[in-house]
């Protein structure tokens, strides 16, 4: 069976919102109310327990290749279409106490919302800041990679309904090869700040759902160098067993002084 | 944004003028006061958008770690004591052990989503997981601490034997160990997490959670009543401890550590370091053998902890909220 993916090229996406209509719309996530945010076009603003798919505006001061602007202010409107990066090594799975959050056969990270039971501890170990509490309904949610649609053979409801390919969807290795090449072909084209958003060298060990993007990742708000908190057991557990160590031995001076 | 001035009749004048006479405008207009304006993205994160999702946890969670330190250090204190040959001191441990594992559940099963499946928390055992390691011992905790207490008021009724006595032993010696546990894992589950003020501070947190469960152990057996030696040793380790905690978050002045040093969360800190550390210390070294005094100092402890687990699970919610927090550890 191949592992499923997702690449997200931001220097093809037109900001159109297919795909969170989409995703929403497939997946009846509840709405999140009229926003102005003023944030560009955006008012989504992030991911969330009913946002599984974010497509962000960003207006940089840069010049968008070698385009030639005519103006003294280079001026650059970029998109991106964020999603749950499905971690090969998973923050929210690691944390979940109930065993809701489960990797599945497609080797995607879902949560069973029959079975959470609303701890949070997902929310504040995704180094990402994907899952989210809804408070209504009380449990975790995020993106399912389309799991239902997936098991019956289709692809993903963002990636058939994106009218550039922006967002496409694949074997892994495919995709992620088209997205080294995709990067060189810009790169060659005047796109110097063109790369490839994939941690694969920090302990998140990869994703699925990968990016082309221009510029930097904070400027998506993508973490530079994403940890699985979990990195951190060793650490913690041994300040944690010292100083328990230290407790028990002022106990015992306690008594015996 | 400033209100600007109302343009002048001059200016439309001049603005119409210069439309008519070269067919476009080039001073750069009027800005509406009061409309959002577009702004362009900051250069280092999106629109200035946390990056991460604030902490869920209710003030139900703060107070259990208060709780659940308390009585886990207390039935450490119960095993020593009974070891010592203190046995009126063993009864009060257990007692307070007991009360506190009684709070504990109803404390953590009111902050879930869905409270009715709280015993999901034991369909698996996930070492990995602080939260499943967590409800684990708590529950081994429980069920200890309880058998303990449970044969040490039978035995004292009457209805006691050799064996009621070995186990109150084994219960007691398993409960100071799951105690232990207990105090220190809450610890552990922020310090192993994606918020950068508690993961940068994975090894100081387990130093606070137990110095405050031990310091507040003690002032609780201090109210009781039993104004010992034992007790102010433990009262003055302990406040000497939190005075150097607060001097070394101060000091280090880290970028990462702001939640714990400005706005509310920050003074929230060190309004608990002072009533812990110097105010307690202070009032049992100069007033140590007034009642009264040493009343005092534990009570004010015993708020100093308490209000130090609100201020660290307060700054968590700050520091979700600074991406520049999350970017500086990972870019340097």
């Amino acid at each position: 069976m191949t592992i499923s993916a997702f690449l997200t090229d931001a220097t093809l996406c037109i900001g159109c919102k297919a795909c969170e209509v989409a995703c929403k719309e497939w997946n009846q996530v509840p709405a999140d109310g009229f926003n102005f945010t003023g944030n560009s076009y955006d008012n989504t603003n992030a991911l969330g327990a009913s946002t599984w798919r974010h497509v962000m505006f960003l207006e940089q001061p840069k010049r968008l290749g070698t385009q030639i602007t005519g103006t003294e202010d280079p001026f650059r409107w970029q998109f991106l279409s964020d999603v749950c990066k499905h971690c090969e090594h998973s923050g929210c799975l690691e944390a979940c106490p109930t065993g809701a959050i489960v990797r599945t056969e497609l080797e995607s990270v879902f949560i069973q919302s029959d079975v959470c039971n609303g701890c949070g501890y997902c929310v504040v170990s995704c180094p990402f800041g994907v899952v989210e509490k809804n408070h209504e309904v009380g449990t975790a949610f995020k993106c399912t990679f389309c799991y239902d649609r997936q098991r019956d053979g289709l692809m993903p409801a963002c990636a058939k309904t994106c009218p550039t390919r922006s967002i496409q969807f694949g074997d892994i290795n495919d995709l992620r090869s088209r997205a080294h090449m995709r990067v060189q072909e810009l790169r060659e084209r005047g796109y110097g700040d063109a790369r490839v958003y994939d941690p694969q060298e920090t302990s998140v060990g990869g994703t699925h759902a990968m990016f082309v993007i221009l510029g930097e990742p904070e400027n998506y708000n993508l973490p530079p160098a994403p940890e699985v908190p979990t990195v951190h057991l060793r650490s913690a557990w041994m300040a944690a067993a010292i100083s328990a160590l230290v407790v028990v031995l002022v106990v015992c001076l306690a008594f015996a002084l | 944004m400033a209100a600007n001035p109302r343009i002048t009749e001059d200016q439309l004048e001049a603005l119409k003028e210069e439309a008519a006479r070269t067919g476009r405008v080039q001073s750069r207009g009027v800005e509406p006061a009061g409309i959002p304006s577009v702004k362009p993205a900051s250069a280092a994160s999106y629109h200035g958008n946390p990056v991460l999702k604030p902490p869920t946890w209710t003030w139900q969670v703060p107070l259990y770690f208060f709780v659940g330190g308390v009585a886990g250090v207390s039935s450490l204190i119960a095993l020593a004591a009974h070891v010592a040959g203190n046995v009126r001191l063993v009864r009060v441990e257990l007692w307070v052990g007991f009360i506190g594992a009684l709070l504990s559940a109803p404390l953590l099963i009111a902050d879930l989503g869905r409270p009715s499946r709280f015993l999901n928390m034991l369909r698996v055992f996930k070492p990995r997981s602080a939260m499943s390691l967590g409800a684990w011992t708590l529950s081994a905790f429980s069920s200890a601490v309880g058998l303990a207490f449970v044969c040490r008021e039978l035995i004292l009724a009457g209805f006691g034997n050799e064996l009621f006595l070995i186990v109150e032993w084994l219960a007691e010696f398993l409960a100071a160990f799951t105690g232990l546990v207990l105090a220190s894992y809450t610890s552990v589950l922020l310090g192993v997490s994606a918020i950068p003020v508690w993961s940068e501070n994975r090894r100081l947190v387990p130093v606070v959670f137990l110095t405050g469960a031990l310091g507040s152990a003690g002032a609780v057996l201090e109210l009781c009543g039993f104004m010992i030696p034992a007790t102010r040793f433990i009262g003055l380790a302990a406040s000497t401890a939190e005075i150097g905690i607060a001097i070394m978050i101060e000091v280090r002045g880290r970028y990462v550590d702001r939640p714990l040093r400005e706005g509310a969360t920050g003074w929230l800190t060190r309004a608990g370091a002072i009533l812990a550390g110097p105010v307690a210390l202070l009032l049992r070294i100069f007033a140590g053998h007034n009642p009264a005094a040493g009343d005092l100092a534990a009570i004010c402890f015993i708020a100093g902890a308490l209000v130090a687990r609100y201020a660290w699970v307060g700054a968590g919610r700050v520091s979700s909220r600074d991406p520049q927090a999350l970017f500086r550890i990972q870019r340097s």
